[in-house]
C-alpha cells in the first residue's frame, strides 16, 4: 500500500455508534450514550473538527489570581539584611523564627500544591474540551516535572497553563517553551548550568527524553556541547532570565553542525532531525491508538507504516500537531476494531472517563487523587523525568484490586473496608443511564431487562463481549429475579467494571 | 555545584547486549512471568509458565533469604536513640532533651562492649537483641552534602543518588538486575498505599496493599450473589488463545490477583505464634511474618512508620515511637524464631536523617543529618559498628557521616542478597561488613 493510504480516512457510512464511542474515548474522556449518539450524528469529519479545533468550544478563564504566586518570593532587602544579622549574632531565637517562617511557607506551599492537583482534576471532569486536556496530561508525562523537586506550586501551575495552551498547537512551540520554563529549568537544575561549570541533567533529557528519544543518534559529546548552548537559561522572580553573563557564546558542535547555538539554536537543530519526528510520532500513536505492548519492533507493518506516516506528516506540517491528530482520528487504522479496546487506561483516564461516561457522582477530589496515587499517577509527581511508563505498567495485582476498588467507590460512595476514608453519602441513580441503553422494549419484562444489561455491558467495555461475559451478566441477572431496579442495577455496574476488559479503552 | 562526573553511569556502560533492546522482543514473556504469582504452584486454569521456569536458574545463591527494610520516616532523632551518655557536650547541647545517664528509671541502658554508649530507655527490646548478639548498631550514616528536606533525603535514600535523577529505587533496580535473561521469580512487597521509591524499577514493581483486607474487591460486600458472579469473571483466566493480547495480560492478571490475594489473606488471617503489640508497625510485620511463615518467596518486604520529625514536644512523643519500634521488632524477630525462619532474614532500620545536636526552643530538635541505622537478624555481626560522630566537630550543627549509607547497601546486596551491588548503586561502594563470620 502505498505509504500516504496507511491513514487513508474512514468512509462516513462506517461512523457508527461503537466508532463514535471509540473516538470520543481515545479523543477525550468517553462520553455517555447521549453524548456518543451527538458525536455519531455529526459524522466523522464534524466530529472530528469538534474535538481537534476546541477553539469554538467556550472554556472557563482562568483567572489570573487563581493561585498565589508570592508564597515562593525573593525575600526582600531587609528581609536579606536580617536573616544575614541572625546568622551573623548567631541570634538562636531569631533563628528559630526564620526557621519556623520558612516551614511556615512550605506548608502553605503544599496546600497550594493540594489545591492546583483538585484544580486539575477538576477541569478534567468538566471541560467542554475533552481533548486539550488530555492532551495537556500527555504533555506533562512527557516534559515530566515533579514537585517535590522544584517545591514551587506556582510554577508547576504557569508550566501546566503552558502546555494547556499550546496542547495541540506546535510542538516546537512546546520543545521552544520547556527550555525557558522556569519549573521544569528548576527540576533538571538548569539555573547551575553556567559556563565555567556546565550541567548536563536538561541537556541529556531534552535530546533522550523530550526530542529525539535514548540512543538516537546523539553521543555523550552532543550532550556536553548542547549543554554549553543551554548555559545562561535560568530562572529569577518566577521568570524566566537569560543570564548572558554565564552563558557559553562560543562555537559549539553539536549532531554535527557546527555554530554558536544557543537554547533556540540547540532546540531547532534537535527538531531538524528525522529522529525527533519518529519520537513524538510513536508517542502520540501509544498514547491515541495502540500501546503496543512489544514496542515498535513487534507491531504489525501497518501500525509501523502507520508511525512513520505521523512523522511524515508532523515534519509537513512543521510540527502542528492539529493536522496531524486531524488525519488520524479520521483514518481507518485509526478506527481499526484491531486498535479498539488495546491502550491501558492511565489511573486519572480511568477516574475521568468513568465519571464521564457513566454520569457517576464527583466523590471528593482529594479521595480521587489519592487513588489515583495508590494506582500509581500522582499528578504533579511522576515518579521520574521519564514520566509514566504507561500502558501495561499500570496493572499489577495491587493496582488491579485499586483500579475496582475505586470503580466501586465511585458507583456506592462505599470505601472498602480497612481503607480510612469517609463513605461518601451522594448517591448515584443509574436509571437514567441504563434506561438510556435500553431499546424501545425499555425494562418491561426479563429478556427486555436481558437486553438492556448487554448492552449496558458492551457499552462499557467496547466492543463484543466475550461470552463468558454475558453468561456471568446474565446468571447474577437470574439470580436477582431479573429485574434491573436500582439496586440491581448498581450492582451490575459493580461487576462489570470489574471486569478485566474495563481497564481498556 | 556542577554534574558530578566521577562516578560512572552504568546506562552508558557497555553490555554483552543491549538489554533494554532484549526486553522489549522478549517483553511478552518478561510481562507474563511478571504476573504470574511467584508463589503458586499449582494453579487450575489459567495458562501458566511452565514449573521450571518458576524456579531461580542461578545456582549457589541461597534462594530463602529475605530483607525487610523498616522505614522510620520524618527524621529520626539518633543521639536520643543510641545515646552518648559519656559526653559532657550532650547534657550541655540538650539541658531538658537529654536521656539521663544510667542508674534511673529514665536513664539510658548501656550497651555492653562499649564505653558511654546506651540505648534509649524506650528500648528495652532492642537492647536485650543486643545483648543477645542479634542487634547491629551503626554509628553516624549519612552521605556527603546532606540535605535536611524529608522528600529530597528520603529520595536519596530511596534511589541512593546524592546527584541528579535516580531512575527509579534501589531495591527496584537489584530487582531489574537479579532477571539475567529469563526474569527470575522474586518479588517485593511493601506495605502501605503506595509502592516506594525504592522499589520500584525500570520493570520491578512491588505488591503493594495497605492491609490484606485491601487486597481483593470491595465489591463483594454488597452482595453475595456478586462475590459470585466476580470470581467467575476473574478466575476464567485467559479466554483466548493470543497469548500476548491486551486481554489475555489483563486476565491473566485478574487471575494471578485472585489466587494471590486468597494466598495473603489466608496467611495473614492465621493466628500469629507469638504476641504483637498494638500500632501500626506492629500490624505491618506481622503481616509480613505472616507471609515468611506461609513460605511465599518474596525477596523484599518494605514496611514504615512515621511521626519522627520531632520538632516540639519530642520527650514524649519519641518516647512513645521507640518503644513501638522496639516492641515491633522483638515481636517480630521472636515470630521469625518461633517459625524457625529467624536464620532467613535480616532486618534493617533506618530514617532520612537524623537531627541537630542542640535542642531548639520549643522542647525538640530539628532536622539534622547523620544517624545510627540497625540491623537486625541472627546473622548479622553484632554489636556497635563505626564510631560516635563527634559532638563538637560538626557540620553546620549536624552530626557528621561516618558511614555511607551506600556501604551498608552495598553489604546488603553483595553479601546478603549476593547480587552485584555496584550496577545497583551506579558505583563502586566499600561495602560494610554486615555479617557475621
Amino acid at each position: 500500500m502505498p505509504r500516504d493510504q496507511v491513514l487513508r480516512p474512514l468512509p462516513e457510512r462506517a461512523f457508527d455508534f461503537d466508532r463514535a464511542r471509540h473516538l470520543l474515548a481515545r479523543a477525550g474522556f468517553g462520553g455517555t450514550p447521549e453524548q456518543v449518539r451527538a458525536i455519531a450524528d455529526l459524522g466523522l469529519d464534524d466530529a472530528v473538527d469538534y474535538l481537534v479545533e476546541w477553539d469554538s468550544v467556550p472554556d472557563p478563564v482562568v483567572e489570573a489570581d487563581t493561585f498565589d504566586r508570592d508564597i515562593r518570593r525573593l525575600p526582600t532587602d531587609d528581609e536579606r539584611r536580617l536573616a544575614q544579622e541572625a546568622r551573623r549574632t548567631e541570634d538562636q531565637v531569631l533563628l528559630d523564627q526564620l526557621q519556623q517562617q520558612r516551614q511556615q511557607r512550605d506548608r502553605e506551599d503544599r496546600q497550594q500544591f493540594d489545591e492546583l492537583r483538585k484544580w486539575w482534576l477538576a477541569r478534567m471532569l468538566e471541560t467542554g474540551r475533552p481533548l486539550q486536556e488530555r492532551l495537556t496530561l500527555f504533555w506533562h508525562g512527557h516534559f515530566a516535572t515533579g514537585y517535590r523537586e522544584i517545591r514551587d506550586s506556582w510554577l508547576l501551575f504557569r508550566q501546566n497553563q503552558f502546555l494547556r495552551a499550546n496542547a495541540a498547537g506546535s510542538f516546537a512551540e512546546l520543545a521552544h517553551g520547556i527550555v525557558r520554563d522556569p519549573a521544569m529549568l528548576k527540576y533538571l537544575n538548569n539555573d547551575r548550568n553556567i559556563r565555567r561549570s556546565p550541567n548536563e541533567n536538561l541537556a541529556r533529557e531534552l535530546m533522550e527524553l523530550f526530542t529525539l528519544g535514548e540512543g538516537r543518534g546523539y553521543t555523550e559529546r552532543d550532550i556536553k556541547e548542547a549543554a554549553r548552548a543551554l548555559t545562561g537559561h535560568t530562572v529569577l522572580d518566577n521568570e524566566f532570565r537569560f543570564a548572558s553573563r554565564v552563558h557559553d557564546p562560543g562555537a559549539k558542535t553539536i549532531l554535527g553542525r557546527s555554530g554558536t547555538f544557543d537554547g533556540a539554536g540547540l532546540v531547532d537543530l534537535l527538531l531538524s532531525q528525522r529522529s525527533c519526528s519518529e519520537f513524538i510520532a510513536l508517542k502520540l500513536y501509544r498514547h491515541f491508538v495502540n500501546d503496543l505492548p512489544g514496542g515498535l519492533e513487534g507491531a504489525t507493518p501497518e501500525a509501523r507504516a502507520a508511525v512513520a506516516e505521523m512523522a511524515t506528516l508532523l515534519r509537513r506540517h512543521r510540527y502542528e500537531l492539529r493536522p496531524v491528530l486531524g488525519r488520524l482520528f479520521r483514518s481507518r487504522h485509526f478506527h481499526d476494531p484491531a486498535n479498539a479496546n488495546t491502550v491501558v487506561k492511565s489511573p486519572i483516564e480511568l477516574i475521568v472517563s468513568s465519571i464521564r461516561t457513566l454520569g457517576l457522582p464527583v466523590r471528593p477530589l482529594s479521595v480521587l487523587l489519592s487513588a489515583a496515587d495508590m494506582m500509581g499517577q500522582t499528578l504533579f509527581q511522576p515518579p521520574t523525568v521519564e514520566g509514566w511508563p504507561g500502558g501495561r505498567t499500570w496493572i499489577n495485582t495491587s493496582t488491579l484490586f485499586v483500579r475496582q476498588n475505586l470503580l466501586v467507590y465511585l458507583v456506592t460512595g462505599r470505601s472498602p473496608s480497612g481503607l480510612s476514608i469517609a463513605a461518601d453519602d451522594t448517591e448515584f441513580d443509574p436509571m437514567p443511564l441504563v434506561e438510556s441503553l435500553a431499546d424501545s422494549n425499555g425494562l418491561a419484562d426479563a429478556s427486555a431487562v436481558r437486553s438492556a444489561a448487554e448492552r449496558l455491558l458492551r457499552f462499557c467495555l467496547g466492543g463484543e463481549p466475550h461470552p463468558q461475559r454475558v453468561e456471568a451478566l446474565d446468571g447474577l441477572l437470574a439470580d436477582v429475579g431479573d429485574r434491573l431496579d436500582r439496586d440491581r442495577s448498581l450492582a451490575l455496574i459493580c461487576l462489570v467494571t470489574a471486569m478485566p476488559e474495563y481497564q481498556l479503552a | 555545584m556542577g554534574h558530578d562526573d566521577s562516578t560512572p553511569d552504568p546506562r552508558r556502560e557497555a553490555l554483552p547486549y543491549s538489554r533494554r533492546r532484549f526486553v522489549r522482543q522478549g517483553v511478552a514473556l518478561a510481562s507474563m512471568s511478571a504476573t504470574v504469582p511467584w508463589f503458586v504452584q499449582r494453579s487450575a486454569d489459567a495458562a501458566m509458565l511452565p514449573e521450571d521456569s518458576l524456579v531461580s536458574a542461578r545456582p549457589g545463591i541461597d534462594e530463602d533469604r529475605v530483607l525487610v527494610v523498616v522505614q522510620l520516616g520524618g527524621g529520626n532523632d539518633g543521639l536520643n536513640t543510641v545515646v552518648p551518655f559519656g559526653a559532657d557536650e550532650y547534657y550541655r547541647a540538650r539541658p531538658r532533651l537529654a536521656i539521663p545517664a544510667p542508674g534511673g528509671a529514665d536513664g539510658a541502658l548501656p550497651l555492653s562492649g562499649t564505653d558511654g554508649l546506651g540505648l534509649n530507655p524506650a528500648l528495652a527490646p532492642l537492647h536485650e537483641l543486643h545483648e543477645r548478639g542479634e542487634l547491629s548498631i551503626l554509628q553516624g550514616v549519612g552521605y556527603p552534602n546532606p540535605n535536611r528536606s524529608h522528600f529530597a533525603s528520603m529520595d536519596i535514600w530511596h534511589t541512593a543518588r546524592t546527584e541528579g535523577h535516580g531512575r527509579g529505587g534501589w531495591l527496584g533496580r537489584y530487582f531489574d538486575n537479579a532477571c539475567s535473561g529469563r526474569p527470575e521469580p522474586e518479588a517485593g512487597v511493601a506495605i502501605g498505599r503506595e509502592a516506594p521509591l525504592a522499589m520500584l524499577g525500570e520493570h520491578a514493581s512491588p505488591v503493594t496493599f495497605e492491609t490484606e483486607e485491601l487486597f481483593r474487591w470491595a465489591g463483594e460486600d454488597l452482595h453475595p450473589l456478586l462475590a459470585k458472579r466476580y470470581q467467575q469473571v476473574s478466575r476464567a483466566g485467559a479466554l483466548e488463545t493470543d497469548g500476548d493480547s491486551q486481554l489475555a495480560f489483563l486476565t491473566r492478571t485478574a487471575l494471578d490477583a485472585q489466587v494471590s490475594s486468597d494466598r495473603i489473606r489466608a496467611a495473614v488471617g492465621r493466628d500469629p505464634l507469638v504476641r504483637y503489640p498494638q500500632g501500626n508497625l506492629a500490624r505491618q510485620l506481622q503481616v509480613v511474618g505472616a507471609m515468611i511463615r506461609d513460605g511465599l518467596k518474596t525477596r523484599v518486604y518494605y514496611v514504615t512508620l512515621g511521626g519522627f520529625d520531632t520538632h516540639a514536644g519530642q520527650e514524649r512523643s519519641h518516647a512513645n515511637l521507640l518503644r513501638q519500634v522496639g516492641q515491633s521488632l522483638q515481636a517480630f524477630q521472636r515470630d521469625l524464631a518461633a517459625q524457625g525462619n529467624q536464620d532467613r532474614v535480616v532486618t534493617m532500620v533506618f530514617s532520612e536523617f537524623g537531627r541537630r545536636v542542640a535542642q531548639n526552643a520549643s522542647g525538640g530538635t530539628d532536622h539534622g543529618a547523620a544517624a545510627p541505622m540497625f540491623l537486625m537478624g541472627t546473622r548479622i555481626r553484632p554489636g556497635v559498628i563505626g564510631n560516635h560522630p563527634s559532638l563538637t566537630d560538626l557540620d553546620r550543627g549536624d552530626l557528621k557521616y561516618g558511614i555511607d549509607f551506600r556501604s551498608v547497601y552495598a553489604g546488603l546486596l553483595g553479601d546478603w542478597l549476593q547480587s552485584d551491588p555496584d550496577p545497583v548503586l551506579g558505583g563502586t561502594f566499600r561495602r560494610a561488613r554486615l555479617l557475621r563470620g
